[in-house]
């Protein structure tokens, strides 16, 4: 069996007897003698490494991987440059917790400080907070961050990710409050409709950009609506997106959220992945989760520190709003290391390559005779198709190694990124052409 | 520890001055000296309605936050809101630095006068 | 030293990306960005040094002694971070078709299974991202019960002793509850006269730590289970100390409905900085329909996370779990609780234990009478510990306890390094006697000196602005 443990059995002995203790059950004498186990765990017996490395690997072996992966819906597979995958290893950045002393954790806090920095250069915000959980919590954070004595009330889009608004919903369920969807119309949010549910009561609308459909919304319209009925505006963005289209803070958005993970972040099977969160200074104080400040030390040299403390559960304890007390902070400096590794430029390469290669698996696919795009909207790099014959199409591509698009509700949901080349594309319009025509 | 004698004094340390009809209200300095160095102040917005006993803001230090609670019930009628920019004006002199002005009094809790309060705070301190 | 953003030189970057081999597609202009994000432009090697430099700021369980008490800093085995590092894990889409993804089920559901064997529960959920989420999605299990009775309304409080971590009282308000706090009995455990003084119609549920936050199992756990199911609430394990237990005794078994556990102290998986964790949470089959599901993967109920939560995290701890296996969780639990205790004693004679007895997994120093004495402080303490190159203790927690200092040794520490720490606090009671300007003004060979905290909270500086030309 596999064990950690430094110390000798005779060593143990003598630390028992040094302790003053026989064995171990006296250390266990507070413990009721009809619960302490007196028979072993129902669970296997431990392993060696290698037998350890084999059943685990075994594991991996069951799941089929992709070659070419064409579907987004929450989960971005991106190019991952070498050295985002190697740096977030390094066993100290691994293995510290929360940098609390700031003394000997200057590197986390820096390395936060610089996230939070290139957050709000690409949203256009004032502060950011050192990350939260993912996307959808990060959405769920922002509203309930709106909610106040006279204004209770959510609004969130239905073309956001359904994990999204039932993320969203269950955080409201939580604090007993109200969420509503805002209906969409041609695969939008509805902005009439919209208009007609922002009710005085009302904290917060939540929109996607692009939305769950891959569709651009018209993002400041909504946001000057949200504004005129005196409620706040949360957009949840695409962060490669964001390094070529308008900021959040350019659509007037008080609060900016999103899912990160397309910044240096593998699919995984959903996670870990990266909330992040950021809003303009007037709401700074309302903002959950860590946030790292700079100051000087007792020398006036500049340090980082955990800071505007006084906001979090460990200080206000009830009277907390959230109970959030720790980041995703290997996942920030992923996204940080990422974003500095791609640099404004690469960023934007990536974002527009991305679009490009949707756009032309958007043409390859309408081109085929039967399917069509089910919208009209400007899109980003997701989009949805009507096709016949949908499962039979993704089987046959699952079979040539390409996992195609999502099929949701009246179509398929397709993504492509700057990862896959033209062949690849090429060879999946080929693939779909042949079943759709046969 | 300074305790003005013109000034009343709640037990969760505000102190009262009544100003004519319009009571002014902010911290003790023993209610300073214990928080340390105040980083920020939520402060209510003027026009609402506060109650007695009930808290109508807090006090932030780094490492503590400690709700104001209101001494009387009234109207909002005025709120000291340099103190935002500069809370550290609550550290250097509690007794010029008052929150809120309170109009329309329509209660108030039992308060002390100043040799009451500065007993109590010793029983505290 | 510089931040990123100071070594950045306009035009140097790259070659990660081919050129775009299909037609790029002209942004409609009124989406079109007005000015670029000023993120940094580097070399691979500008990037390369900038995070080796940071990573040697930083101290981790591979640098030395991290006692850091309720965090369980044990030692992060490297074949767990291999396992997750497999392609089969991470290149693996969450909306996979489910024969595509067998491997990651199997993950889940042997994690699962092995960990309610652990527990004492009969389901277990991986979606909470952390410890704060899973007492989150556990509290939210114990509303859904109580509504599902139609007794939601009535039940509206929950009581937490004041013993328990700040998370357990947002936690209640997040859920809608009511907190009552009730006090500790003088040994730190709960106050049974208290707790019935407290229970009623009213009650929706307890939140408890056992072993609790200094370090002592409560004998009485049957009894306060059974109270509070008597009362017609639940009982919610934070297990933040499961490491103490784990294999000895399941707190299924102590009567609790459901737990949460921190994979990333008692199953090692790494802390990365601050997360990722995971917060599984296990329950007893009267919540099991109220597990949380993800909408995507075609699950009906709440969700507190997208997808199946902190996946990666979850093949680290399953392959902990499988290493130790039956033999090694408890021989992990019982090396954890010798190593405080014999900590304790060694250390004991210096600065004096809050309580007097043996403790489980973590003990806590009080600290009051020696500042009394030294005028040091707890801080003094922990900063001066920096300087040995030992990450200090949890300070100010419990907040029953003043100036407490709580030590947490795990069981991956040898006899060695446990001698050498009792010697560095001996070491410091000394230097307390003799010099305590000095431990004032400590550290004085780290990073940085003491930060200014005052002034960081009072003028934010929460981002890097370029200085004007």
């Amino acid at each position: 069996m596999g064990s950690y443990i430094p110390s000798t059995p005779a060593e143990r002995q003598e630390m028992l007897k040094a302790v003053g203790l026989s064995d171990y059950r006296e250390l266990y004498r507070d413990v009721p003698e009809q619960m302490y186990l007196d028979q072993p765990l129902n669970i296997p017996a431990g392993m060696s490494e290698l037998e350890v490395s084999r059943a685990v690997s075994a594991m991996a072996a069951r799941n089929k991987v992709f070659g070419t992966i064409l579907r987004g819906a929450g989960a971005y597979d991106h190019y991952i440059p070498s050295i985002v995958k190697y740096i977030p290893a390094k066993e100290e950045f691994l293995t510290a917790y929360t940098p609390y002393q700031a003394e000997m954790s200057q590197g986390v806090l820096q390395s936060i400080f610089e996230y939070q920095t290139m957050i709000c250069e690409l949203t256009g915000m004032d502060v950011s907070n050192a990350s939260v959980y993912d996307g959808a919590t990060a959405a769920a954070e922002a509203a309930a961050m709106c909610r106040d004595r006279k204004r209770k009330v959510t609004l969130i889009s239905a073309a956001a990710h359904p994990d999204t608004i039932n993320t969203v919903r269950t955080y409201c369920y939580g604090t007993g409050d109200e969420l509503r969807i805002v209906p969409a119309k041609d695969g939008k949010t509805d902005l009439e409709a919209l208009k007609e549910m922002l009710t005085p009561d009302v904290a917060s609308f939540y929109v996607q950009q692009p939305n769950f459909n891959g569709i651009f919304e018209d993002a400041a319209a909504l946001g000057e609506a949200v504004h005129a009925a005196g409620a706040m505006y949360i957009m949840g963005c695409n962060p490669i997106a964001l390094a070529i289209t308008k900021t959040p803070r350019d659509c007037g958005a008080d609060i900016a959220v999103g899912e990160a993970q397309p910044l240096g972040m593998p699919v995984s099977y959903g996670g870990p992945y990266l909330g992040y969160m950021a809003t303009i200074t007037k709401h700074m104080r309302k903002l959950p989760g860590r946030i790292v400040g700079e100051t000087v030390d007792s020398k006036g040299e500049r340090a980082f520190v955990l800071s505007l403390q006084a906001r979090e559960q460990h200080i206000r304890r009830e009277k907390a709003s959230s109970n959030i007390c720790s980041n995703q902070a290997l996942c920030a400096l992923t996204a940080g290391l990422y974003m500095a590794t791609m640099g404004p430029n690469g960023m934007a390469e990536a974002a527009r390559q991305s679009m490009a290669k949707a756009h032309y698996l958007a043409a390859g696919l309408t081109a085929i005779p039967g399917i069509s795009m089910k919208y009209v909207g400007e899109y980003f790099d997701e989009f949805v198709v009507e096709m016949p014959k949908a499962d039979e199409a993704l089987k046959a591509l699952e079979d040539a190694g390409i996992l195609g698009g999502l099929p949701v509700e009246g179509g398929v949901l397709w993504c492509a990124t700057e990862k896959a080349a033209k062949s690849e594309l090429d060879r999946a319009i080929a693939i779909v052409k042949e079943v759709c025509a046969g | 520890m300074n305790y003005p004698a013109e000034l009343k004094y709640s037990k969760s340390h505000e102190w009262v001055k009544m100003d004519g009809d319009v009571a002014v209200i902010g911290i003790s300095d023993f209610a300073q000296d214990a928080l340390g160095d105040v980083v920020f102040i939520n402060l209510p917005a003027e026009g609402d309605e506060v109650t007695a006993g009930e808290s109508f803001g807090d006090v932030e230090s780094v490492k503590a936050v400690s709700d104001l609670i209101c001494p009387v019930s009234g109207v909002i009628c005025a709120v000291n809101e340099e103190l935002l920019d500069a809370p550290e004006k609550l550290n250097q002199g509690a007794y010029d630095a008052w929150i809120i002005k309170v109009e329309n009094i329509t209660d108030q809790e039992e308060l002390l006068d100043a040799a009451a309060y500065e007993a109590f705070c010793a029983e505290e301190g | 030293m510089k931040l990123i953003f100071e070594k950045s030189a306009p035009g140097r970057a790259l070659s990660l990306l081919p050129p775009c081999d299909v037609e790029l597609v002209a942004l409609p202009e009124e989406l079109v960005r007005e000015t670029a994000p000023a993120l940094p432009e580097m070399s691979e090697t500008d990037i390369s040094r900038h995070y080796t430099e940071l990573n040697k700021n930083v101290h981790g369980v591979n640098c030395g002694f991290y006692p850091l008490g309720s965090c369980t800093m044990k030692y992060n085995p490297r074949i767990d971070e291999e396992m997750a590092a497999l392609p089969g894990f991470t290149q693996v889409h969450p909306l996979a078709p489910a024969y595509a993804t067998e491997g990651c089920r199997e993950v889940l559901e042997t994690a699962s299974k092995y960990l309610c064997e652990i527990f004492g529960m009969d389901a277990c959920t991986f979606q909470p991202a952390a410890g704060a989420h899973g007492e989150f999605t556990g509290i939210l299990l114990i509303k859904q019960y109580h509504d599902a009775r139609g007794e939601g309304a009535k039940r509206t409080k929950i009581i937490v002793p004041d013993s328990a971590h700040g998370t357990n009282p947002a936690t209640a308000n997040m859920c809608g509850y009511q907190v009552v706090n009730i006090p500790s009995a003088p040994n730190g455990c709960v106050d049974l006269e208290a707790l019935k003084a407290v229970l009623g119609e009213d009650t929706a549920g307890l939140m408890l730590t056992n072993p609790n936050t200094v370090g002592i199992f409560d004998e009485n756990i049957l009894e306060i289970t059974r109270l509070v199911h008597e009362a017609g609430g639940l009982c919610y394990y934070d297990g933040a100390n499961l490491n103490a237990v784990m294999g000895v005794v399941r707190p299924g078994d102590m009567g609790f409905d459901c737990i949460h556990s921190n994979l990333h102290k008692t199953f090692a998986t790494p802390h990365g900085g601050g997360g990722p964790g995971a917060g599984a949470v296990g329950c007893k089959a009267h919540l099991m329909p109220y597990l949380p599901k993800s909408a995507m993967m075609g699950g009906e109920g709440i969700q507190v996370r997208s997808f199946a939560g902190n996946f990666l995290v979850v093949v680290k701890a399953l392959t902990y779990i499988m290493t130790l296996g039956q033999e090694g969780i408890p021989e992990a639990a019982k090396n954890a609780v010798l190593n405080a205790n014999y900590l304790m004693r060694k250390i004991q004679g210096t600065f004096e234990p809050a309580f007097d007895r043996t403790c489980m997994h973590e003990f806590v120093l009080d600290l009051s009478g020696f500042k009394k004495e030294t005028g040091v402080s707890a801080l003094d303490v922990a900063k001066s510990l920096i300087d040995y190159g030992m990450h200090p203790p949890t300070m100010y927690f419990p907040l029953i306890v003043h100036e407490a200092l709580m030590l947490e040794p795990t069981e991956t520490e040898s006899r060695e390094t446990l001698d050498w720490a009792a010697d560095v606090f001996r070491q410091l009671y000394e230097l307390a006697h003799k010099d305590p300007e000095f431990m004032h003004n400590a550290p004085h060979n780290a990073q940085i000196g003491r930060p200014d905290e005052v002034r960081a909270a009072r003028t934010p500086i929460l981002r890097y602005q370029k200085a004007e030309a």
